[in-house]
């Protein structure tokens, strides 16, 4: 069946047991973001923290409601990015989009995407790309705000 | 009569085509877009290549023709619903436009347009809606309260999928200057009782609308029976083409209502400062018109009227029925709304425990079934159900007591895929 190149075993385990799920306490910026076509929705907090003066990702969680894909790509956008700082989390989640962006004809780099190279057969599917970049989206988004906020505060 | 489907098949060349690793096609998504038959299809293509011409005003022999085929959709689609005239019929571009047509119409006499206080709309005023309607009936309507001032009241939905008419007297009252309810929900297949409501209506003298969507498609509707006094429907999802839709409205409303969009064709004179304006239908037609459309629309309607609509309705029950049983057989699926037959059309939407619609209609697609996923434009029902989302579902005159056998298996297919059977 064509349909294992869309649901990749990587992909069924993180969606039966998502990582980072979950909404924890403290965090610098919350964010709620809706898939209007299905009502898929998921709120995302990120908090950063200073590390000689560059921001890193210290914690993303989460809690969502969604299909396989939405949920299984939290799940790992949460795996890559936390740790990691912002400059370079902001670089992965942009070959990310790129990749879902790709039609299927990219060849996805693990060293960077990991487990999220398992997503490249969804940008064969138009219209599941939105369930796989709806946490991702949300995390650039909580992230931004994040940024800001410790700016101001900063400022 | 009984529907020949094998036949009727034959007549819908998509239905011939192959899908992703040369799967049949099995369309289950006619609550969305129908599937066209050949006749609407060289319908159109003739009237590109043979009639081909603006309206009303070009006095050339293409223009005439044009114009025949253009108005003769109208006489057509007339007496495919029962109004009293064509002049009733009025050409949009689909049943959410001849939605906003009323709202923005009624929103214009609200804002000083000459017309008469059963129009006018403002502060103590209200609408009335139900919690089953697809967003094109209740989002022109909110649009239109923060407009005017006015206030927007519902039905509320029973459990299983019915309007709750115990708040009938309480929410239509003299306050109330418009009625606009689903005749049968996109969702849940409920037919609603039309008449019922529009009478109470009447009797505190307020307007009825009724989205027709998805009923005159499926069944037969005479508008006069119906007892509403605007009706909208839609081409697309009665074998005809996209682009086209219509409202029907009583003359006598339609002759006092003020225009909606305004432009060329819908004028009686124009000076620099003010214009008068055409008598309905035309009124109502600003611009260039789906002229192709209107005569792919006409073979929709002969199309459906040759196969016969009370033996289309008897099919369609019979797969209702069919499916209603084998859904229900299926452990861990929940069917949303009448699990009868009953006042109840084709399209049947419903949860898979533990498989998000998405995935279901995912794994159905690999097997060449087309349903739809997620809310269908009805967001606040599914809230109202406690549901995030469901797969839908909906059957026509082409489908098969083999497609919903497959269906079933298809959702089966989908429950061991995700390991929750």
């Amino acid at each position: 069946m064509q349909i294992q190149s869309l649901y990749q075993e990587i992909i069924l385990d993180h969606y039966r047991n998502p990582h980072h799920k979950g909404l924890r306490e403290p965090f610098d910026a919350e964010v709620h973001h809706v898939n209007p076509t299905c009502g898929d929705e998921v709120t995302l907090r990120v908090t950063l923290k200073d590390a000689d003066g560059d921001p890193v990702v210290a914690d993303v969680s989460y809690d969502a409601l969604g299909c396989s894909i939405s949920q299984a790509s939290a799940s790992v956008m949460s795996d890559l990015v936390i740790g990691k700082p912002v400059g370079e989390a902001m670089r992965i989640a942009q070959e990310f989009l790129d990749l879902m962006q790709s039609k299927g004809e990219a060849a996805p780099d693990e060293s960077t995407l990991e487990d999220a190279v398992a997503f490249a057969g969804v940008s064969k599917y138009p219209a599941r790309i939105k369930c796989a970049l709806l946490g991702w989206m949300a995390w650039k988004d909580a992230t931004g705000r994040a940024l800001d906020e410790t700016t101001g505060h900063a400022s | 009569m009984t529907l020949d489907v094998g036949r009727v098949r034959k007549d819908f060349p998509i239905l011939d085509r192959q899908m992703r690793g040369g799967k049949p096609l099995t369309y289950l998504d006619s609550a969305n877009t129908s599937q066209k038959p050949r006749q609407v299809i060289d319908a159109i293509s003739g009237f590109y290549e043979r009639h081909n011409a603006n309206i009303h005003r070009a006095t050339h022999e293409l223009g005439e023709e044009a114009t025949a085929a253009y108005e003769g959709a109208r006489i057509k689609v007339a007496g495919f619903v029962g109004a009293r005239d064509e002049s009733e019929i009025v050409f949009t571009k689909n049943v959410s436009e001849a939605i906003n047509l009323v709202a923005y119409s009624m929103g214009n006499a609200s804002a000083g347009a000459a017309a008469p206080a059963r129009f006018r709309l403002g502060p103590g005023d209200e609408i009335v809606v139900t919690e089953m309607e697809h967003h094109s009936n209740l989002v022109p309507w909110q649009l239109l309260c923060q407009r005017t001032g006015a206030t927007l009241r519902w039905f509320g939905v029973t459990p299983d999928g019915r309007l709750d008419l115990s708040q009938l007297d309480d929410l239509i009252t003299e306050r109330t200057k418009l009625v606009s309810l689903v005749h049968q929900s996109n969702v849940l297949g409920t037919v609603n009782p039309v008449r019922l409501i529009a009478d109470r209506a009447h009797a505190v003298g307020a307007l009825v609308l009724a989205d027709a969507a998805q009923s005159v498609p499926h069944m037969p509707v005479d508008v006069q029976d119906l007892g509403a006094d605007f009706v909208g429907f839609t081409g697309h999802k009665m074998c005809g083409p996209t682009g086209i839709g219509v409202l029907w409205g009583r003359r006598e409303l339609l002759d006092e209502m003020p225009p909606f969009l305004g432009g060329g064709e819908m004028i009686e004179t124009v000076w620099m400062d003010h214009s008068t304006f055409a008598a309905p239908p035309h009124k109502f037609e600003a611009g260039t018109m789906p002229i192709a459309e209107a005569a792919g629309l006409s073979a929709a309607v002969d199309y459906l009227s040759e196969t016969g609509r009370a033996a289309i309705h008897e099919h369609e029950q019979s797969l209702l029925t069919d499916a209603l049983t084998q859904l229900t057989e299926l452990a861990g699926v929940r069917i949303l709304g009448p699990t009868e037959a009953a006042d109840r059309g084709t399209a049947i939407s419903f949860e898979v425990d533990g498989v998000h619609p998405h995935d279901v209609s995912q794994v159905l697609d690999e097997l060449g079934i087309a349903v739809r996923a997620g809310h269908h434009c009805a967001w606040p029902l599914h809230r109202a159900l406690g549901v995030q989302a469901s797969t839908r579902a909906s059957f026509y005159l082409y489908n098969t007591h083999e497609e919903v056998t497959a269906l079933a298996a298809g959702i089966r297919q989908a429950q061991q895929f995700f390991g929750v059977a």
